[in-house]
C-alpha cells in the first residue's frame, strides 16, 4: 500500500506539471452557435441520441432567456456568436524561453514554489516533451476500479456508462436552470464524471489533475459527481498556479447526487486569470455549482477559495431533499484591482430536520468589488431545520467595496435561521504591529488575511489548505501601505 | 547604543517633535516623562519606523547605524523593540504562532537557523516562568480579547522572547493595576543586562518605582527641556508639569 501511496504521489505532483497539452491536430468549427453546430458538437463526440436531445432542448431554451442582470457586477456586453463552441485547439506556444514572459508572472510562480518545467507550461512556453506515464496512470485507475469506483472525462462516461450519465444529467441543474447553465448544457465540451458505489469510501482525494484523458479545463466544463448509498467521496478542483488561458467567457456546471447516507466533499481553489493591473483582460467566470442531498441523512460540502477572475459570478448551492441532510458552504472570495465577485450559495431545505451553514469571508483590496449573495429558504414541510450564515467582510484599503445580500425565506414555525455578519478593515497598525516584531510587510499581511479566513481554510484538505494560504498572500501583494 | 540629534517630525503640519536630543548608551534605563501631547508616543513610533510621520529631519543612530535607513522590521529584527501603549489585535491568528514567526525573522537576520517547534515551545516555558505569565495568553489570537493588563504583560513577554538590545516602552503602565503593574516591571528589570537599554515612556512616576532609572527627561512641545537623575520624577510627582511649562516660557 505505501508503495502504491508513492506512485499516486508521483502520479499526481506530474500529472499536475504536464497537465497541459497542446493537441494542434484537433479539429475545429466556425465560430458560432446554432441548432447544427450543437448538432456538429454532438456529433463529433459521438454520443448518444439522448445527449444530442439535451443538448437541443437547453439550446432552444436558451434562446428565450435573458441574460441575467441581477448580480452587483458590470459585465461587459458578451457577442455569444463570437465563440468557437468546439475544442477550439489552444493556441501553440506564445513564447520559445521563459525570459520572453513577464517577469511579475514568474515571480508569483517562484512564490508558489512551482517547478521550472511547469512554469514554462502555465506560461504558455514551448515544451519539447509531455511526459506522460502510462502505466502509473493505470494503477491508479485500477485501484478506484478495484472499488467499483469511476473516475474519467465526462465524454467518456457517455460513451462507457451512458445509462448513469442518463440518469443524473440534469438532476441538480436542469438545463433551463439558468441562462449560463443554459448555454453549458448545449455545448459543454468536457468535464469530470465521478461515481461512487454503495457503501464504498472513496480511499483518496479525486482530483482533476488526476484525471484521465481530459485535457486541460475547457472553457464550457460539466462535472458530475454521484454517491451512491452509505458512500463518501472528497473531490477537488482546480489549481493554485495561476492559469493562462485565451477563453475570456466561461460557464461551467457541477452537478453533485448524494443519496442515503453518502457525503461529498467539493473543494475548489480558483485562480484563473484576474486581468492586469489596469482591469484589462482576465477571464469572466460564471459557474453553477449545485449539489442535490437526495437521500436521507446525506451530506454535501463546497469550500472554495476564489482567487482569480475578472468577473466571477458563483453559488454553490445545496438542495437539502432528504431528511436530516445536511448543507455546508465555506468560501473565501479574494478580489483585488478591479475584479469583481458576486458569490454566494443556496441552502433549499425540503426535508425535515435539516442543516445548513453558511461561512462566507470575502476579502476586498484595489478597487474592487466583492458581493456576498445568499438564500435560505425553508420550505414549510422542512420541521424542525436549521441554517447558521456567517458573512465577513475584510477590506484592504478605502477604494474597494464589500457588500452582503442575504435572502431568507422560513416556511415553518419550527425553525430557526440565523445570520451573522461583520465588516472590518486591515488597519495600517496591525501592519507595523507585525513589522516592529521583524515580520515584513508581504508576511503580515499573509498572516492577517488568513487568520481571517482560518475558518474556512481549514475545511481545505491539508495539502490544498497550505497553497491556498501562499495564494492569498500572493493575491493580496501590494494592495496595502 | 542611540544617539538621537535634533529629531523633528510632524503630522499634518503639525509640528510634534521639534529638535529632540538623547543619548542612550549601552546598559543604561532612560525615563521619558512628559504631559499628554508632548510628543511622547511619536518618539516611540518615529524610533520604530511607524509610517504617516511627514518632514521627519535630524540624525538617529542606533548600534552605529543611520537608523532612517532601515525598514521598520529590520529595526526590529537589529534589536530595536517597542512596546506599545495600545497593542493592536489580530483575530484569528494565534500567539504562538506570531510568535514563533517573530523569533525565527529575528534568528534568519543573525543568520540562525529557525527554532524547531519543541526548541520553542521550551523557549516559551521559560520566558513564562521567568515573568511568572499564565499559560493561557500564548493559544489565544495576537491581543484578541486581552483585557488592557493582559495586552501589556503580552508586550513584555514579547519582549523576553526577542530579546531586544534598546527596548522602548511606551506608557506600559497606562491602565494597569498594581500586580500588572509589578509583573511588567519584574520583567523589565529582570531582563535588565549591561549589553541592554530601555527607554521607559511614561506620563506617571509610579512605575519609575519599580523600574529605576539611570535618567530622567521632560518632553514638553517636542523638546527635552529638562534632564537629571531619578530625584527628577519626584519632583515632577510632587510640582506636577506646570512647573516645567512655567519655566519653559
Amino acid at each position: 500500500m505505501e508503495e502504491q501511496d508513492k506512485i499516486l504521489h508521483e502520479v499526481t505532483s506530474q500529472e499536475y506539471k504536464y497537465g497541459f497539452t497542446t493537441d494542434l491536430e484537433m479539429d475545429t468549427i466556425p465560430k458560432g452557435l446554432n441548432e447544427d453546430v450543437i448538432r456538429m458538437i454532438s456529433a463529433k463526440k459521438e454520443e448518444p441520441e439522448f445527449m444530442l436531445q439535451f443538448r437541443l432542448d437547453a439550446y432552444r431554451k436558451w434562446l428565450k432567456m435573458p441574460m441575467p442582470e441581477w448580480a452587483y457586477l458590470k459585465i461587459p456586453p458578451i457577442d455569444f456568436q463570437d465563440i468557437i463552441y468546439y475544442a477550439a485547439p489552444k493556441k501553440k506556444a506564445e513564447y520559445e524561453s521563459l525570459d520572453e514572459v513577464d517577469p511579475e508572472l514568474l515571480e508569483t510562480f517562484n512564490k508558489l514554489g512551482i517547478p521550472l518545467e511547469e512554469q514554462k507550461v502555465l506560461a504558455g512556453v514551448a515544451v519539447d516533451a509531455v511526459i506522460d506515464s502510462v502505466s502509473v496512470k493505470t494503477t491508479f485507475k485500477e485501484t478506484l476500479a478495484e472499488k467499483g469506483i469511476i473516475f474519467c472525462s465526462f465524454s467518456e462516461a457517455v460513451q462507457e456508462h451512458p445509462d448513469l450519465v442518463k440518469k443524473y444529467i440534469g438532476m441538480a441543474v436542469p438545463v433551463a436552470d439558468n441562462f449560463f447553465a443554459a448555454l453549458n448544457s448545449a455545448v459543454f465540451s468536457d468535464g469530470s464524471f465521478c461515481f461512487i458505489p454503495k457503501g464504498v469510501k472513496c480511499p483518496m482525494e479525486l482530483s482533476t489533475y488526476f484525471r484521465i484523458n481530459a485535457a486541460g479545463t475547457g472553457q464550457f466544463e460539466r462535472t458530475l459527481i454521484i454517491a451512491e448509498d452509505e458512500s463518501y467521496v472528497s473531490y477537488l478542483e482546480g489549481c493554485t498556479a495561476p492559469m493562462r488561458d485565451e477563453n475570456q467567457l466561461h460557464a461551467a456546471v457541477v452537478e453533485i447526487i448524494a443519496l442515503d447516507r453518502a457525503e461529498v466533499k467539493y473543494s475548489t481553489v480558483q485562480n484563473w486569470y484576474p486581468g492586469d493591473k489596469q482591469g484589462k483582460g482576465g477571464v469572466y467566470n460564471f459557474v453553477t455549482k449545485r449539489g442535490i442531498c437526495r437521500g436521507e441523512s446525506s451530506k454535501i460540502s463546497w469550500t472554495q477559495v476564489e482567487t482569480g477572475s475578472a468577473i466571477t459570478w458563483k453559488y454553490p448551492s445545496c438542495i437539502l431533499m432528504g431528511d436530516n441532510s445536511v448543507g455546508e458552504f465555506n468560501s473565501v472570495a479574494v478580489t483585488n484591482n478591479f475584479q469583481q465577485a458576486d458569490t454566494g450559495t443556496k441552502m433549499i431545505h425540503i426535508g425535515k430536520n435539516t442543516k445548513s451553514t453558511i461561512i462566507s469571508k470575502g476579502i476586498s483590496a484595489g478597487k474592487s468589488d466583492n458581493s456576498y449573495r445568499g438564500l435560505v429558504k425553508v420550505l414549510p414541510g422542512a420541521v424542525n431545520s436549521r441554517n447558521f450564515s456567517q458573512c465577513d467582510s475584510l477590506l484592504l484599503g478605502s477604494t474597494c467595496g464589500a457588500h452582503t445580500f442575504p435572502y431568507v425565506e422560513v416556511g415553518n414555525k419550527s425553525s430557526i435561521v440565523e445570520h451573522e455578519a461583520t465588516t472590518s478593515k486591515i488597519g495600517e497598525d496591525q501592519i507595523f504591529y507585525c513589522n516592529q516584531r521583524g515580520i515584513s510587510t508581504e508576511d503580515a499581511i499573509g498572516m492577517i488575511v488568513n487568520g481571517y479566513a482560518k475558518e474556512v481554510l481549514n475545511k481545505l484538505p491539508m495539502e490544498f489548505a497550505v497553497e491556498a494560504q501562499k495564494l492569498l498572500q500572493i493575491s493580496l501583494e501590494g494592495s496595502v501601505g | 547604543m542611540l544617539t538621537i540629534k535634533n529629531l523633528k517630525a510632524s503630522v499634518e503640519d503639525k509640528e510634534i517633535l521639534r529638535g529632540l536630543n538623547l543619548d542612550v548608551k549601552a546598559g543604561e534605563v532612560h525615563a521619558i516623562m512628559g504631559p499628554n501631547g508632548s510628543g511622547k508616543s511619536t518618539l516611540g513610533n518615529v524610533l520604530s519606523g511607524k509610517e504617516g510621520y511627514d518632514d521627519l529631519d535630524g540624525e538617529v543612530e542606533f548600534l552605529g547605524e543611520d537608523l532612517f535607513e532601515l525598514a521598520a522590521e529590520d529595526r526590529a529584527k537589529k534589536g530595536l523593540f517597542l512596546g506599545f501603549q495600545y497593542p493592536v489585535e489580530i483575530p484569528g491568528v494565534p500567539m504562538v504562532n506570531f510568535l514563533k514567526a517573530s523569533v525565527n525573522e529575528h534568528r534568519k537576520f543573525k543568520g540562525l537557523e529557525p527554532l524547531s517547534a519543541s526548541e520553542f515551545l521550551k523557549l516559551m516555558r521559560e520566558k513564562k516562568e521567568m515573568l511568572h505569565l499564565d499559560s493561557q495568553l500564548t493559544n489565544r489570537s495576537v491581543n484578541e480579547g486581552f483585557s488592557g493588563g493582559e495586552k501589556k504583560k503580552n508586550e513584555i513577554f514579547q519582549m523576553a522572547m526577542l530579546e531586544p538590545k534598546l527596548a522602548i516602552l511606551d506608557e506600559t503602565d497606562s491602565g494597569l493595576d498594581i500586580d500588572a503593574l509589578k509583573i511588567v516591571a519584574d520583567g523589565v528589570n529582570a531582563l535588565k543586562n549591561p549589553e541592554r537599554s530601555t527607554i521607559v515612556i511614561t506620563h506617571y512616576q509610579r512605575l519609575l518605582e519599580y523600574i529605576v532609572p539611570d535618567f530622567v527627561h521632560v518632553l514638553y512641545q517636542g523638546q527635552i527641556v529638562k534632564s537629571g537623575g531619578k530625584e527628577l520624577a519626584l519632583e515632577l510627582e510632587e510640582k506636577g508639569y506646570d512647573w516645567i511649562k512655567k519655566e519653559t516660557v
